[in-house]
């Protein structure tokens, strides 16, 4: 390419306190491309973006290199001439959409802090100005927005707020960290959208930085994947998904779940990023990497810039084949084992109080009427967004929350009816695991004191010495070494935790283990061994899963049976196959739609407009009609249940 | 013949109580990892040296006996005295019973007013008379004093150097017979808070033998209006601080632990019942609820009179009952803390994992809520301890403190309050009391910041 870069960047090394968080980074965006930066958890993603706009926490500096955007060096700038940079020529959006606006200023006047100091605008031109740039962000409504609170905003709204605050300064170059990471995949699609649009109307260029492999491969032109600081490989991402160069990069890609790998272990990446306190000898890969051989340990791989604007960081990258296509394995069906589980007709209602006596003013329906059935042996996929009540669904079915109506089931017994003493053996039998895996374990009890718990508590095994014996094989049976009985949580990694989760849930017996996002607060290579692990338990010990995700290439993977939640009801309900292939429901459709694929095959992205309503006063009739795309006024009576076949129903009236 | 006053009592128990948390938390990573820390820090260290030598004076003040009277006849059996004395009154004779007759300047050697005297041949003159006491060993004190100070200054420092030096041998030999010579030199000199520790140490030793050096010659605060000695009544006035402090605490942890998490667990009714209690006791002035418990507790005493065989045992019940009422108006805040924090950690997923292993809702809240917030406790505790003796004093002064016959940094001030009119000013009493409050006072507030910077899981790992 003969066009000059905006941003080039060469050289850079950054240390946070004895920490060399990066090493040498060199890479370059040009105007109106998207780059995408790539990478796990703590490989230097946000540091990166952080010494761009020279922003580093007090105990980080830049210790060497060059950042040149639009060939002045940024390194060379002193701070007042920064500040003009900041915002004015690079500006960033941040994931978390909820903290990075503040509450107490309107909207309006925190646009206009950034239009007065990067464009000297003032009075009305301001206000003129900021209408503008909240229309150019698709927010409805602009002048009335304006006066608002962030509060009175969704996520995915506050989120196009941010985007409006970046573009206020009128930037060459936006840096965008996990800008869709807090968001659901509806939203998602509809935030990428709006990048596009805005690149294509103003030129811009994106730096995307983020992890997920989908998100890249549906938005970047070209892209870089960092590892431990370094990077390892750049490319264009065309090229780039074809053939990984890096074993690394080829790692990441198989480990990714798809309903291609079912009933065969996923791949995964042994051992963890290594800690950056050290000095490497070798390539930072190299210890969990299969190829590795003695000259990987013993020499610093040198960069190998090939044709094509490619370039990576290893040895054998000549001898790294194309990536084959996963070929689909005959998965052999499992016989249907009776019910274990039947959910009818459950709700849940929580209170809304107000006025002096906090008298009840109305109900949040966090769920509304849901049935569910599960076979033993089997895994029972719940989808959904977030907020549709698909978690509140799972704690209700343990009892952990109260319960308004319904019937819950459990080997002909219902649990929705038992006293909390008469409720104690079924603890036994049905367990579960958390999403986020350093909430979920006590911080003050070491790791075998919390495995034993439920053995403790439920009298299972008295005996001290028999339930240590106990806990040390069940440790083993989730992959972790013995002596990790006498240590603390705070030790292991998110992956190792969620490990001692699921040995803590094995630790009963159980006969059925509700799984909460188990794997969504993990890199994709943790994410795949921890699904290798669910998979053999299940098939080792005949459990069942109520696999709660908002992750649909995960269910694809993992489950038998699949209901779509939407705002506390079940909209579609059927066997795995059936819903992937064949979805009814205009939701179920969207939501597989928008999920970024790294392969499109064929489908276009049906884009819903608007968010989840509030579950305190849901829409009339079909709850989804508002926002479908084939809405008609009979949708506002309660839509029918309609049988598609044996195990697949859908609620809807175009259904019929 | 030993007596035990209640605060003596409770003052033990809590010692026990927190040696025994001390043997707990070294066998327990998690919370010795925190306390390690604060003695890894200098001004951890050197406030707990000067923390631990006010509690060495405090807890000798509170060993309280009816001292053994000399035989006197062939009465059968000893016989004791009705005056009750501490192990510190023992070791501090000569200032409780070196009285003068009224105000002397520290150091002086002449009365503070003037008296008429009866010289020798007759005639009486008025002047300043010499202490009975103070400088009572010296010839002509105008000329002698100075020397005869410096003298027995450097005889005390001597003392104190020898002291300290063999303390420091004694160290140096423990840790050379296990690690040889040199390197016990540097584990004792080289290591900033255990050298800081140890110069603290031998700065106190210094002062404390150059004080003991001179106090049974000099008055070294001068004495009060009825000739008591000043730095005798300081000394004296630190277990009165200390119990303040500490029997307080004990008193309202138990409450505002008990009803904070069952507030925060169990929510619903218990939560509406507990936060009605403490608004409404938040809301009435405290000061307003100690003077009517101190009044009701002086009503009560009077009317029975009996039930006290001495004028001590009484004011340490007035002094535990101060000690009750504070704790009863000051768990408000705490418990309105750890309600906030259990509501937090009830919702944690560690909580409902153990709920749904069936574990019950009070091992719930003792393995799980708990230790969670015992940083807060510990954290407010520490905090608490330097206010609450602050307190005492300001509650003395409006004379709804302890007894007026108890020492305590309070009465001291009153009493010396209305001399700050006279003419020359009688500024030892006061300066004396706010020297040792405030010295107790600072390094309570510096060891506080350390324990929560320690403790606090934000702060911990942001310091090198």
């Amino acid at each position: 390419m003969s066009r000059a870069p905006l941003l080039q960047v060469q050289h850079l090394s950054t240390q946070l306190g004895s920490l060399r968080v990066l090493e040498d980074l060199n890479f370059c965006v040009y105007p109106g491309e998207t780059f995408a930066l790539l990478g796990e958890s703590g490989c230097g993603k946000s540091m990166t973006a952080l010494s761009l706009l020279r922003l580093l926490p007090p105990n980080g500096r830049i210790v060497s290199g060059q950042v040149h955007l639009n060939g002045r060096d940024l390194l060379q700038l002193p701070e007042f001439a920064m500040r003009q940079v900041r915002g004015g020529q690079l500006a960033m959006i941040f994931q978390e959409p909820q903290t990075s606006l503040n509450p107490v200023l309107t909207l309006g006047q925190q646009l206009a802090e950034s239009l007065r100091l990067h464009r000297g605008l003032s009075g009305q031109a301001i206000s003129e100005r900021a209408v503008d740039l909240l229309k150019a962000v698709g927010i409805p409504d602009p002048e009335r927005r304006l006066g608002e609170y962030p509060h009175q905003l969704s996520g995915g709204m506050k989120q196009r707020v941010m985007i409006a605050m970046a573009l206020a300064g009128e930037p060459k170059l936006l840096i965008a960290d996990e800008p869709t990471t807090a968001l659901d995949v509806t939203i998602q699609a509809q935030v990428l959208a709006l990048l596009k649009q805005l690149q294509r109307d103003t030129g811009l260029a994106v730096l995307l930085i983020t992890h997920d492999l989908g998100v890249v491969a549906e938005t970047a032109d070209r892209l870089a994947v960092l590892y431990a600081g370094q990077i390892l490989e750049t490319g264009p991402s065309q090229a780039f998904f074809e053939r990984p160069l890096h074993p690394y990069s080829r790692k990441l890609l198989e480990s990714l779940p798809d309903p291609q790998k079912r009933g065969a272990p996923l791949a995964t990446i042994e051992g963890r990023v290594p800690p950056l306190d050290q000095r490497f000898s070798g390539c930072r890969f190299a210890p969990r990497c299969p190829l590795a051989q003695e000259i990987c340990h013993q020499e610093i791989p040198p960069w190998h810039q090939l044709d094509g604007e490619r370039g990576v960081r290893c040895f054998l990258w000549e001898s790294t084949p194309p990536l084959v296509p996963v070929r689909p394995v005959s998965e052999k069906i499992r016989e249907a084992g009776e019910t274990l589980l039947q959910v009818e007709g459950l709700r849940v209602h929580f209170p809304i109080r107000g006025g002096l006596f906090r008298r009840v003013r109305g109900a949040v329906k966090a769920v509304d009427g849901v049935d569910l059935c599960l076979r033993r042996g089997q895994t029972l996929a719940l989808v959904g967004e977030s907020g549709c009540g698909k978690t509140t669904v799972g704690k209700a079915i343990l009892r952990l929350i109260p319960i308004t109506a319904g019937t819950i089931q459990y080997d002909g017994q219902d649990l929705a009816r038992l006293r909390p003493r008469a409720l104690r053996p079924y603890r036994k039998e049905l367990q579960i695991i958390f999403q986020d895996p350093f909430a979920s374990l006590n911080p003050r009890l070491l790791v075998g004191e919390s495995i034993a718990e439920g053995l403790q508590a439920l009298g299972l095994v008295p005996d001290p010495k028999a339930r240590r014996r106990r806990v040390v094989q069940l440790l083993e049976q989730v992959g972790l070494d013995a002596s990790a009985y006498e240590r603390y949580p705070h030790e292991f990694s998110g992956g190792q935790r969620q490990r001692i989760c699921i040995a803590r849930a094995l630790a009963v017996e159980p006969k059925l283990i509700l799984c909460d996002e188990p794997t969504s607060a993990l890199d994709v290579s943790v994410q795949a061994q921890i699904l290798n692990l669910l998979r053999r338990l299940q098939q080792d010990m005949g459990l069942s899963y109520l696999f709660i995700s908002h992750n649909l290439s995960v269910v694809a993977y993992l489950a038998q049976e699949v209901a779509v939640m939407y705002l506390g009801r079940i909209l579609e309900y059927g066997r795995v196959e059936e819903i992937l292939e064949a979805p009814q429901h205009p939701y179920t459709r969207a939501l597989l739609s928008a999920v970024p694929q790294i392969y499109r095959t064929k489908k276009q992205i049906i884009r819903l407009p608007g968010e989840l309503p509030s579950p305190a006063q849901p829409p009339p009739g079909c709850h989804f009609h508002p926002r479908c795309p084939e809405a008609g006024p009979d949708c506002l009576q309660p839509p029918p249940k309609i049988k598609r076949s044996e195990t697949h129903w859908v609620r809807c009236v175009r259904r019929r | 013949m030993p007596v035990f006053f209640l605060t003596d009592l409770l003052l033990f128990a809590l010692l026990a109580l927190a040696l025994g948390f001390g043997f707990y938390a070294a066998t327990q990573e998690h919370l010795r990892a925190p306390w390690r820390s604060v003695l890894r820090s200098r001004i951890g260290a050197v406030s707990l040296v000067v923390l631990s030598a006010y509690g060495c004076i405090g807890l000798l003040d509170s060993i309280h006996f009816h001292p053994k009277l000399p035989q006197q006849g062939a009465t059968t059996g000893p016989s004791y005295s009705p005056e009750i004395l501490s192990l510190l009154d023992l070791w501090l004779t000569p200032l409780r019973t070196q009285q003068e007759k009224t105000y002397s300047a520290p150091f002086a050697t002449h009365l503070y007013a003037k008296e008429q005297i009866r010289l020798p041949d007759g005639r009486t003159v008025r002047d300043y008379p010499r202490l009975r006491f103070g400088g009572a060993h010296l010839e002509d004190p105008a000329t002698q004093k100075a020397g005869d100070i410096a003298r027995r200054s450097a005889f005390g420092l001597l003392q104190a150097f020898g002291v300290w030096g063999g303390l420091v041998a004694l160290l140096l030999g423990w840790q050379a017979r296990c690690r040889g010579y040199k390197q016990a030199l540097s584990w004792l000199f080289g290591d900033p808070p255990r050298r800081a520790a140890l110069l603290t140490l031998g700065l106190l030793l210094a002062l404390g033998f150059v004080v003991a050096a001179l106090a049974p010659y000099y008055h070294v605060f001068g004495t009060d209006k009825v000739g008591e000695d000043v730095l005798y009544q300081g000394l004296k006035s630190i277990r009165t601080g200390l119990v303040i402090g500490t029997l307080t605490t004990l008193i309202m942890l138990p409450l505002a632990v008990l009803l904070g998490i069952l507030a925060g667990y169990f929510r619903g009714l218990a939560d509406d019942l507990i936060q009605y209690l403490y608004t409404t006791l938040n809301s009435v002035p405290s000061v307003l609820l100690i003077a009517a418990a101190v009044l009701m507790l002086q009503v009560y005493m009077n009317n029975h009179a009996e039930a006290f065989t001495s004028l001590a045992e009484r004011a340490d019940l007035r002094l535990f009952f101060l000690c009750l009422i504070l704790g009863i108006t000051s768990w408000t805040g705490l418990c309105r803390l750890l309600r906030g924090e259990t509501l937090k950690l009830r919702e944690m997923d560690f909580v409902q994992a153990a709920q749904a292993l069936g574990v019950g809702p009070l091992t719930l809240l003792g393995r799980h809520i708990l230790p969670n917030v015992l940083h807060i406790v510990l954290i407010s505790v520490v905090l608490d301890f330097s206010g609450l003796v602050l307190a005492e004093a300001v509650l003395s002064y409006i004379n709804i403190g302890v007894d007026p016959s108890m020492n305590s940094w309070g009465n001291m001030i009153n009493s010396a309050r209305l001399e700050l009119a006279r003419e020359p000013i009688v500024w030892w009493s006061l300066s004396c009391a706010f020297l040792l409050m405030f010295l107790l006072v600072l390094f309570a507030n510096l060891f506080a910041d350390v324990v929560r910077d320690a403790l606090d899981p934000r702060l911990r790992g942001a310091r090198p």
